[in-house]
Order: C-alpha cells, then structure tokens, then sequence
C-alpha cells in the first residue's frame, strides 16, 4: 500500500506522522521522503547511506550550424526556456522541464539533449526502515523530476509511505499521484483549516482516498473537525497538543520510542489506514447530493 | 528608431510600468514619424514562468531597438542584449515624461540587469 502523508500548510507534522508511522509499522517498510527541497525524515530516522544515485533532466543544446531561426522550438516552450531571436537561439535550462518537445518540432534536427544534474537520490538503511530522499541542488527550481526520481523507488510490494513537501502546487500533485491513501495533516488554528481546504481540494480532483489527523488537537478551536464532519472526512485521529511529543521532536526522537503510550496512537492510525480497523466517515471521493452514505474504510 | 516603453495604458499620458516582463502592453514610439502603436502584453500576465524572456522576444519583434522600463531581470536583460536593444530604466511617472528624459539624454543605459529574477 502507497500512504501519502501531505499537509497544504506547512509545519502541521507530516514528517512527525510519517516517522513514527514507518517505525512502528516496522520491517520491510519504505519511507520515501519527497520533501526534496528540505528532506528532514533523516533527522529522525538515522542510517547509513547505501547508495546514491545522481538525478539529471535532458536540456536542450542547439547546433547553431543548422539552425535556421525558424522560431518553432521557442513558440512550442510552454515554460519558455528558448528564445529565438533572428539567428540566435538563447536556451535557458534553469527554465526547462525536460519534455523533449523542441527537439521533436525543430524541422532542422538542430536540438538535441544534454543531462543537466538537479540533485540526488540517496538510500539509507534505519534499522528495520528503508528510507529514500531526495535532495534537489541548491539554486535548482525544479523539483517533481527529482520526485518522480524518488518515488521510482516504489517497491512492488510492500508498504510504501511518503513524506510529502507542504503546499499544493506541482511538487504535492508530483508526490500524491498514483497512490493509494493521502493522509492529509493539520492543525486546529485558522490557518490550519484554510489550508485543509486547499489540500481537500486537491485530493479530491486527484480521486485518491483520503483522511484527516489533527496534530496538536485542543490547541485551537473545533473548526477542523466541524469542517470534517460537515464536509465527510473521515479524522483517522487526533494527537493531543503534548509538550513531550515536541521535546522529543527537539531531540531528533521519534514520538512512539521516547514516549511508549504513542505507539499505539500510531499503530491505532496505521490500522486505519490499512483498512483494519472500521472509523467513522466514509470514503466517498466527492460529496454528491447525499449519494454518500456514511461506512467505513 | 523605435522605443518601447513598458505601461498600463494606452497612449502616451499612461503610468510607465516598473515592471518589464508583466507590463500589460509596451508602448513602441517611432521617433521619425512621431507615431506610436500599443503592443500587447497581456498573455504574459499569467505566464507561470519566463515572461521576462518572452517580453523581450515581444519588444524584439516590434522592431524597437531601445527599451525604456522600470526594471529589468537577468534573463529579460540577455534576451535584449542578443537582439541588440538598449535598455534603459527610469522612474518617470508617465510614458510621455520618459520619452522626454530620454530625448533629453538624461537616461543612463544599463549594462546588466537591475534586479534580480522574479523581482516583485
């Protein structure tokens, strides 16, 4: 099973619920950490590095020699990574997506691709958990290739869980794509709840199940879970706002080994998950007229 | 000789625009017959990325050879350099006020880019 824990706001404790869910789902679990921009799962799960392997995206090169200045390469750039200016084509790679597409329209044969690194992919082994991040270059913007580098490490069994990076733009949709369950995690403030939504948002045009943990539960207000309720998302569980849980996090320690009873509130969220244990809510992709009938995952 | 200016507006009464890449229009003055037509910008204005790069390709193809604007990036700057366009910044209020300090030679022609990409 592939578990996406993603956020919208950032700092709500995706990577505190990813952690702790990979240990205490144990041996043979895969931990991907997609958060390429500021992998951070390391601090907490710490390994040795089994390997590592370079990320590069193809960029275009042209042979000015048969180049005609038609122009064709730099109106089909979508991200406009080529500018064609009477003879003269100026590439720039830090715009380009690696799609390939001007060398395909170039009726000359003058583009061809040349790998340009973005960053790596590295394994490390921590203790029963294999994890996998990505770490994009500093001064690299584009990060989803190196995602989808990193998820390539989806085995083909096994439960596989996925730190995502915050937000909702290309990196989330690159990271929640082709997964099995999004666990979406937020906080009980305003904020919290306004990018909930987003990521509710998000999900749901993705059509992938999802349900909500409240981190920090009894530190804001009841909005979240009134949202939840009203909107028919299930909440797989709330972590009380425990000053321990963040010295822990402090310490670089994961909740469930300093702090013995959270390790059933984990494994209580992974049963869920995993369709073990009924919740209340159902799993209905979009909320239609009422055709949704409360169930269980 | 024609130059482009980055605005808002439409004639030359209209606010010059600091911003090059994002500007809605340019405005391209021909010095010999005094005339000046709008060019539009508009598509740029939600480009997700490179509306500097495709600003200048705009300005290029309206056969300006000078650029006055508010601003101008890195990338922008190196597109208009390859199609041999001066570029001049200013913080004049209006198109017309630009015009008058360029004619006037009180411009200074950039060498590089002023700020940096993604500015504002």
């Amino acid at each position: 099973m592939i578990i996406a824990v993603a956020s919208g706001k950032g700092g709500t404790g995706k990577t505190t619920v990813a952690v702790n869910l990979a240990r205490v789902r144990g041996a043979g679990v895969r931990l991907l950490d997609c958060d390429v921009e500021e992998p951070n799962a390391h601090l907490f799960l710490r390994g040795e590095v089994t390997g590592s392997e370079t990320v590069s995206l193809p960029v275009p090169e042209v042979d000015e020699a048969l180049c005609d200045g038609c122009g064709a390469c730099s109106r089909f750039c979508e991200y406009k990574a080529l500018a064609v200016l009477a003879k003269r084509v100026l590439v720039f790679p830090e715009l380009c997506h690696g799609c390939g597409g001007c060398m395909r329209v170039c009726p000359k044969g003058a583009i061809r691709e040349v790998p340009k690194r973005i960053g790596v992919v590295e394994t490390l082994r921590a203790g029963e958990v294999t994890l996998v991040q990505g770490r994009l270059d500093v001064g690299v913007a584009m990060a989803p290739p190196l995602i989808r580098a990193v998820k390539a490490k989806v085995p083909d069994e096994g439960d596989v869980i996925l730190d995502a990076p915050p937000g909702t733009s290309c990196p989330v949709i690159a990271t929640l794509r082709e997964t099995d369950y999004v666990v979406l995690v937020t906080e009980p403030t305003p904020f919290g709840l306004h990018d909930l939504k987003l990521a509710v948002a998000v999900v749901r045009e993705l059509k992938v199940p999802f349900g909500v943990v409240v981190n920090r539960a009894g530190s804001g207000d009841d909005r979240v879970r009134e949202y939840c309720r009203d909107e028919w998302i299930p909440v797989l569980c709330e972590i009380p706002d425990d000053r321990r849980v963040a010295e822990a996090y402090s310490r670089g320690e994961l909740a469930v080994d300093a702090l013995p009873e959270y390790r059933e509130v984990f494994q209580t969220l992974f049963d869920k998950i995993a369709g073990r244990e009924k919740v209340p809510g159902n799993l209905c992709l979009k909320k239609e007229g009422g055709s949704c009938e409360p169930g269980v995952i | 000789m024609k130059i482009a200016f980055s605005t808002s507006g439409s004639d030359l009464n209209a606010p010059l625009d600091t911003r090059f890449g994002r500007a809605a229009k340019f405005l391209v003055y021909d010095t010999e017959t005094s005339m000046f037509q709008g060019v539009d910008n508009s598509q740029n204005l939600t480009a997700a990325q490179g509306a500097g790069i495709q600003a200048a390709q705009t300005v290029a193809a309206a056969g300006a050879q000078v650029l006055v604007t508010g601003h101008c990036g890195p990338k922008a700057f190196r597109v208009l350099a390859a199609a041999g366009i001066k570029v001049y910044t200013s913080d004049a209020p209006t198109v017309a006020a630009a015009l008058k300090l360029y004619r006037e030679g009180k411009l200074k022609e950039s060498v590089e880019a002023d700020v940096e990409g993604h500015w504002a």
